[in-house]
């Protein structure tokens, strides 16, 4: 934390003449061997350096796959298969590189979900919040255009999916599209754009994660409990402690990774995406990967026109609201208590939250007019029961009450059950209920 | 308190397996096509690999058949002689030296550009060349396909869900279409092909026919090849050796891959154990 005073003392002479110029061995030493964690984090909190390593490979095998890859419609596809067949080690890069994206997005995904649960978006963090959110918004956006570039037939047909929800803007749209396009149809100046920027972004990604950890220095990590830290005894310095658990859990992580690549390298991915993008001939099913489904369920969800808004509209409307609520979360909490361990009605709310957005990545992946159930059939022989659209629009109804009336409310009217008066407390607690 | 996250989970967990059995359940009743048999390829699971003989037989009914119509553009005969090639020999570590491969190049006509004179030549195939094309162009290859461009096959099993086992099953599955089905002379029926066959159904709309039409006629029959190693060639035979070969060409490197996967996890698990214990000296009497 700030106020923290640094106990770095510089040995050598270099260290010493080093430490007067540019102090980077003292920030170092501050930041991750002295620094104080909360003595009571459990494993979700090992996600955040989890998430490190994660950028760091997609970085590392992205620089090059990069050197081999030729960013043109006519030879991306077998620029692609290039590297897979001809590269040394080239199959290893591309698969640790497509199946470290979905890593990432199972890390991050982990990584909030745990920030919500335990209130890590509570003042003093809001910055930290907004940050991370910044961060996710970054990684969808370079994940994007990272699977358009193999074009093969999803990486065509989504970036036309993804693209045209900005022409559903009113007035400017259409002519936004075609600038960002650069031109009328997804083609060869969007591959060139989008292979700009995916190589762009992770930068800016690793800048934000730069702001994300000093913010996280700056307030202190969130714990179980979601009580602050009051003194010495509630904290441990994060070398050897958090490095050797960090450690454990990215060795655990690493083998569910190698086990996807090694193993089931196209599990995550979809058979027509080898199929080289044919602007003629449109995919019968065109779904984005597993990590944006939710969304794509919630942008299907509304069918309907309401008056004269347009249906699309309305469903691009509500796809960037399910990402801007993520933002705006900190303000939207009233409770007072931090750690949904202590919120005894709001955590069942957390729960079906969960299940929600799992259900809306399930109605994601199917055609909206399949049913989940049927109990029956009307005169036209047409199914009667739950369909695919229904669902979806139910859970979107969840997502966005969850956000804007059960937060507020529920904050409000709820008993919380006591908080321990300290870190320290708690964990002896649960030491001594261990025990007895 | 963390109980209460673990039963969390657990209730999580048990709704994901619900939702994909239904899932399941569902996308049979409604996508509309046959299954692909399970076919038992060597290649499968963590510790699968190719069958040589089966790669070569493969090969040859890629050569003596489907290549009529379909390209892999992205394979090179030297491909054919790279470790885990169907003919590779641990004697010629430079699959370019391969006896068989240089021979196998040999046999094809390479169309060139001549450098003195920039007259269209055709010389003989090395080991570098690609396999060529049936068709010059796509044009050619729809004028001899009623309209259809025959797919190139260079990756067609990670193309197709299901994969080797679709592509087996396709090859060796074609039927004659169902009474009721109006299928244009061009056409095939096939069982396996994801298609939607509502409005050429005259008979009860509760009862579709599963799977498609090609533009493709049954290609293989018995004995249309004659294998070098005296198998018999059946349909199913046939299908299952150039599935299997396709499947190899496809993904050249996978038996590299799982190799290289076991080594990777064992020593993991190894880094694993060892931190473990590191981490409980560390944290002893911490918590």
């Amino acid at each position: 934390m700030s106020d923290h005073s640094s106990t770095y003392e510089p040995k050598t002479g270099i260290e010493k003449w080093l430490d007067a110029r540019l102090p980077i061995v003292r920030l170092a030493h501050d930041s991750f061997v002295d620094y104080p964690t909360p003595k009571n984090l459990n494993y979700w909190w090992t996600f955040g350096g989890i998430l490190s390593l994660c950028l760091g490979v997609q970085i590392l095998t992205g620089v090059i796959l990069a050197m081999h890859y030729t960013a043109n419609a006519d030879l991306a596809f077998d620029s692609v298969e290039r590297i897979m067949r001809d590269v040394n080690y080239g199959w290893l890069m591309r698969y640790v590189h497509a199946n470290g994206a979905s890593m990432f997005f199972f890390a991050v995904y982990i990584h909030m979900f745990r920030g919500l649960y335990y209130g890590s978006y509570k003042a003093p963090r809001e910055v930290l919040w907004l940050l991370g959110c910044i961060i996710y918004f970054l990684m969808i956006a370079t994940a994007f255009m990272g699977y358009v570039l193999p074009w093969g037939q999803m990486s065509y047909y989504g970036a036309v999916v993804i693209t045209n929800l900005i022409g559903a803007i009113p007035v400017v749209g259409p002519s936004i599209l075609t600038w960002l396009q650069g031109g009328f149809a997804v083609d060869n100046p969007t591959l060139n754009r989008f292979f700009s920027l995916h190589y762009l972004l992770p930068f800016v990604i690793a800048g934000v994660v730069i702001l994300h950890i000093w913010a996280l220095h700056v307030v202190g990590q969130n714990n179980p409990t979601g009580v602050e830290i009051k003194s010495k005894e509630d904290t441990l310095p994060f070398t050897p402690y958090a490095t050797v658990k960090d450690g454990l859990a990215m060795i655990f992580f690493l083998i569910v990774f190698a086990a996807f690549v090694f193993f089931a390298p196209d599990a995550m991915g979809h058979a027509d995406n080898y199929i080289k993008a044919n602007p003629l001939q449109t995919p019968a099913h065109i779904v984005p990967e597993w990590y944006m489904l939710p969304f794509y369920a919630i942008l299907r969800a509304w069918t309907f026109d309401l008056g004269p808004i347009p249906a699309k509209l309305i469903g691009v409307i509500l796809m960037f609201g399910a990402i801007a609520l993520i933002f705006a979360l900190p303000w939207l909490d009233t409770s007072k208590v931090k750690s949904m361990r202590y919120r005894p009605v709001m955590r069942w709310f957390f729960v079906l939250f969960v299940i929600t957005c799992l259900g809306l990545g399930w109605c994601g992946g199917q055609l909206p007019t399949q049913m989940v159930f049927s109990i029956g059939e009307d005169s036209h022989g047409n199914p009667i029961g739950l369909s695919v659209a229904i669902l979806s629009l139910m859970m979107t109804a969840y997502y966005f009450a969850f956000f804007l009336l059960i937060m507020p409310w529920v904050g409000l009217k709820e008993d919380p059950l006591p908080v321990p008066a300290s870190i320290s407390e708690a964990v002896l607690a649960e030491h001594n209920k261990k025990k007895g | 308190m963390s109980s209460f996250m673990t039963k969390t989970l657990k209730l999580m967990a048990g709704l994901a397996v619900v939702f994909t059995l239904a899932n399941s359940v569902h996308a049979v009743a409604s996508e509309g096509f046959k299954e692909p048999e399970d076919h038992h390829f060597t290649f499968e699971g963590p510790f699968g690999s190719f069958d040589q003989a089966q790669l070569q037989r493969g090969y040859k009914v890629y050569r003596e058949v489907c290549a009529a119509c379909h390209g892999m553009h992205l394979m090179s005969f030297r491909n054919l002689g790279q470790k885990g090639g169907p003919f590779y020999d641990p004697k010629y570590k430079n699959p370019n030296e391969n006896p068989i491969v240089k021979q196998i190049a040999s046999e094809y006509d390479i169309a060139e550009i001549d450098p003195d004179t920039g007259d269209e030549i055709t010389r003989k195939g090395t080991t570098s060349d690609r396999f060529p094309s049936p068709f010059k162009n796509d044009e050619a290859a729809k004028a001899s396909n009623s309209g259809a461009i025959p797919p190139d096959l260079s990756v067609i099993t990670k193309a197709r869900e299901g994969g080797a086992n679709y592509v087996a099953s396709m090859l060796a599955g074609f039927q004659p279409a169902p009474e009721g089905l109006t299928v244009a002379d061009t056409q095939h029926y096939n069982p396996y092909v994801h298609g939607a066959l509502a409005t050429s159904w005259k008979g009860d709309p509760h009862k579709v026919p599963l799977g498609g039409v090609l533009a493709m006629p049954p290609p293989l029959a018995a004995d249309k090849v004659t294998y070098d190693d005296g198998t018999k060639a059946t349909v199913k035979q046939e299908a299952q050796d150039v599935a299997a070969f396709l499947e190899w060409a496809g993904d050249p490197h996978a038996t590299e891959r799982k190799q290289m996967g076991v080594s990777v996890i064992l020593f993991l698990l190894l880094m694993a154990g060892i931190t473990y214990g590191a981490y409980r000296q560390v944290w002893r009497g911490k918590h």
